[in-house]
């Protein structure tokens, strides 16, 4: 069975020549909760959006594949690879208030997207909205689709956007930190509706997130990126019973945890971010000498 | 909340007043032939310079008193208001097409098409606005439409300016990018998502151009570059008042009253309208 989502060896620069992704390669099975963990600025975004084909402009990609469900987007036209992308993947963003539009009320935009791209019925598409709204626990559709955006809570507004995420049966869905800008009290309940949800429906998640906590909770395998590279990739278990690189053991050792929440917080040593700093060089420079 | 929301819904005495003196103006200039109590191009000597109504001396009929040539200022005025609310409406509507439309296309799309529409403003707005109607006018030929079509040609880059910024903040929104992902056409995104956020502020330009395009008028007719000298309007009567100052103030102050209520009105009410439209203000 080919895997649902595989980059080879994904390159990206900005306009000075810098590599924001460093020969990444990263593979997402049908079903599983693939993760994607590092500390801000690494890339994650850049990968989701790689992925998506929403790259900022001044991002280029100069190398590497990347494959979703087999087909080579690479290699497919402008339009036929923004029609594969729209039937088979979604994105659950990071903030639930700017990722809906302001101006129009929930229920057109959940639909619009059901009828205008995949050329269901209204009625079709407002059964399926409705029945996806109940999955999310949302208790009182006829409001909610009535509502504009900014009338719902920030966790009613993110159940509405996994709800809208899962409606058209996504082979892949990109969550990129979809709870970090809720209170700590929602998150845990929205972890828990994507697992659920995800679960269900089969899908499989490329899960971005800063927060090693989550990663053991909800993932099957993780991939740790520093500076646009993967530096330690593994079965979430097996990273948490033996992380391999320094800097995965770091971060670990950086995650506060509840037995000692003051002893922990310490940041990642120096001497590890010497030693990343010299691995990166020599992979910028071994890369750099065949492509001049 | 649900009261707090209803009361925020309903008209507030600002959208009132300023709607309410256009209204009042405005069907005054459409029925101007019913409603005005003389001719206003009837000259008659017997009667110059008489004062408005509550002075000594007031004729009953001509209520805010007559000019050197004894025409009936408050007949004057209502007939001006025809001229100066088409040339709002036309004018503004006009400079709003072109300048939103260029400027959703340089927010939106970015790029080359931002360089040289953002180029093109800024050479436009480089121009003394007033010197730049005066000229226009000279080149075009004074008229109803040459009037209009000058400060169409000016008041576009108005328009572009703001909508080019607020469409750049928007386009930068991850709505859109949702929208893109999910595989909708660029044009359609603009059009459909994009658009809608931006009306609120399209509104509220149109109606404060509208004003800018009364003010505008005013000062091509009292440069006497306007419309032929025979139909009134309100900068040629302020330009009469002008002359006879000391005579009869009158003549000057209340077309100056009438222009600023006008004016101000059509800010006002833009800005009422733009926090009804707004959704998240609303
Ligand atoms: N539009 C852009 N143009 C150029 N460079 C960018 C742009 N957006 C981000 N970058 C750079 O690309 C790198 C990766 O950014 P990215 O947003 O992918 O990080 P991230 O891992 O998602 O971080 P965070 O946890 O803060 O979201 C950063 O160094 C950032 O400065
Ligand atoms: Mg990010």
């Amino acid at each position: 069975m080919s895997a649902c989502l595989d980059i080879r060896d994904l390159s990206a620069v900005l306009p000075n020549g810098q590599r924001v992704l460093r020969s990444v390669s990263l593979s997402v099975q049908p079903g599983e909760v693939r993760a994607l963990v590092g500390e801000s600025g690494a890339g994650k975004t850049m990968i989701g959006k790689a992925v998506l084909g929403v790259l900022p402009s001044s991002v280029r990609i100069v190398e590497g594949d990347m494959l979703l469900e087999g087909e080579d987007l690479g290699k497919l036209q402008p339009k036929a690879r923004r029609t594969l992308i729209g039937a088979r993947t979604a994105l659950i963003p990071q903030d639930p208030l700017t990722a809906l539009n302001p101006s129009r009320r929930i229920g057109s935009q959940m639909t619009d997207r059901l009828v205008r791209i995949l050329g269901w019925s209204g009625e079709k598409a407002d059964t399926r909205i409705r029945q996806l709204l109940d999955e999310v626990q949302i208790r009182d559709p006829d409001r909610v689709l009535k509502s504009y955006p900014h009338e719902l809570s920030g966790g009613m507004r993110q159940r509405v956007l996994i709800a809208a995420a899962f409606a058209a049966e996504p082979r892949l869905i990109v969550a990129d930190e979809p709870t970090t800008a809720l209170d700590v009290t929602v998150q845990k309940q929205i972890l828990r509706l994507i697992v659920q949800l995800q679960r269900e429906h089969g899908t499989a998640i490329l899960f971005v997130t800063h927060d090693l906590g989550v990663v053991a909770k909800i993932s099957q395998r993780v991939s740790v990126l520093y500076a646009g590279k993967v530096v330690e990739e593994a079965d979430t278990a097996a990273l948490f019973a033996a992380p391999q690189h320094p800097y995965t053991r770091a971060l670990m050792a950086a995650t506060p945890r509840y037995t000692d929440p003051f002893a922990s917080l310490k940041p990642v040593d120096e001497a590890v971010l010497a030693g990343l700093a010299s691995e990166i060089a020599a992979a910028d420079q071994a890369w750099r000498r065949p492509h001049g | 909340m649900d009261e707090g929301r209803a009361r925020r819904r309903g008209v507030s005495p600002r959208l009132w007043l300023a709607g309410g003196w256009l209204l009042l103006a405005l069907l005054a200039a459409i029925f101007a032939p019913l409603v005005a109590p003389q001719d206003p191009l009837a000259q008659d000597l017997m009667l110059e310079r008489l004062p408005p109504f509550w002075m000594n001396g007031a004729e009953p009929g001509y209520w805010l008193g007559t000019d050197s040539l004894g025409r009936d200022l408050l007949s004057r005025l209502i007939f001006g208001g025809r001229i100066a609310f088409i040339v709002a409406f036309s004018a503004a509507v006009a400079a709003c097409l072109v300048g939103s439309t260029l400027g959703l296309i340089a927010g939106y799309f970015g790029g080359w098409a931002d360089r040289i529409i953002s180029r093109v403003v800024d050479v436009w707005m480089a121009f003394p606005p007033v010197l730049f109607a005066i000229l226009l006018v000279a080149v075009l030929g004074t008229g109803l439409s040459s009037v209009i079509l000058a400060i169409a040609i000016i008041d576009w880059t108005r328009f572009c300016r703001v909508i080019r910024a607020e469409t750049m903040g928007q386009s930068r929104m991850d709505y859109v990018e949702n929208a893109r992902i999910a595989g909708y056409g660029r044009i359609g995104i603009m059009l459909r998502e994009v658009l809608p956020n931006v009306v609120p502020s399209i509104v509220a330009l149109l109606s404060l151009e509208m004003g800018i395009a009364v003010i505008v008028e005013a000062i091509l007719s009292f440069v006497n570059l306007s419309i032929s000298t025979d139909d009134p309007t309100w900068g040629g009567i302020i330009a009469e008042g002008r002359l006879s100052i000391h005579q009869a103030w009158w003549v000057l102050v209340f077309p100056l009253i009438t222009l600023i209520l006008t004016v101000l009105s059509f800010s006002q009410f833009g800005e009422a309208l733009k926090t009804r439209f707004d959704p998240v203000l609303r």
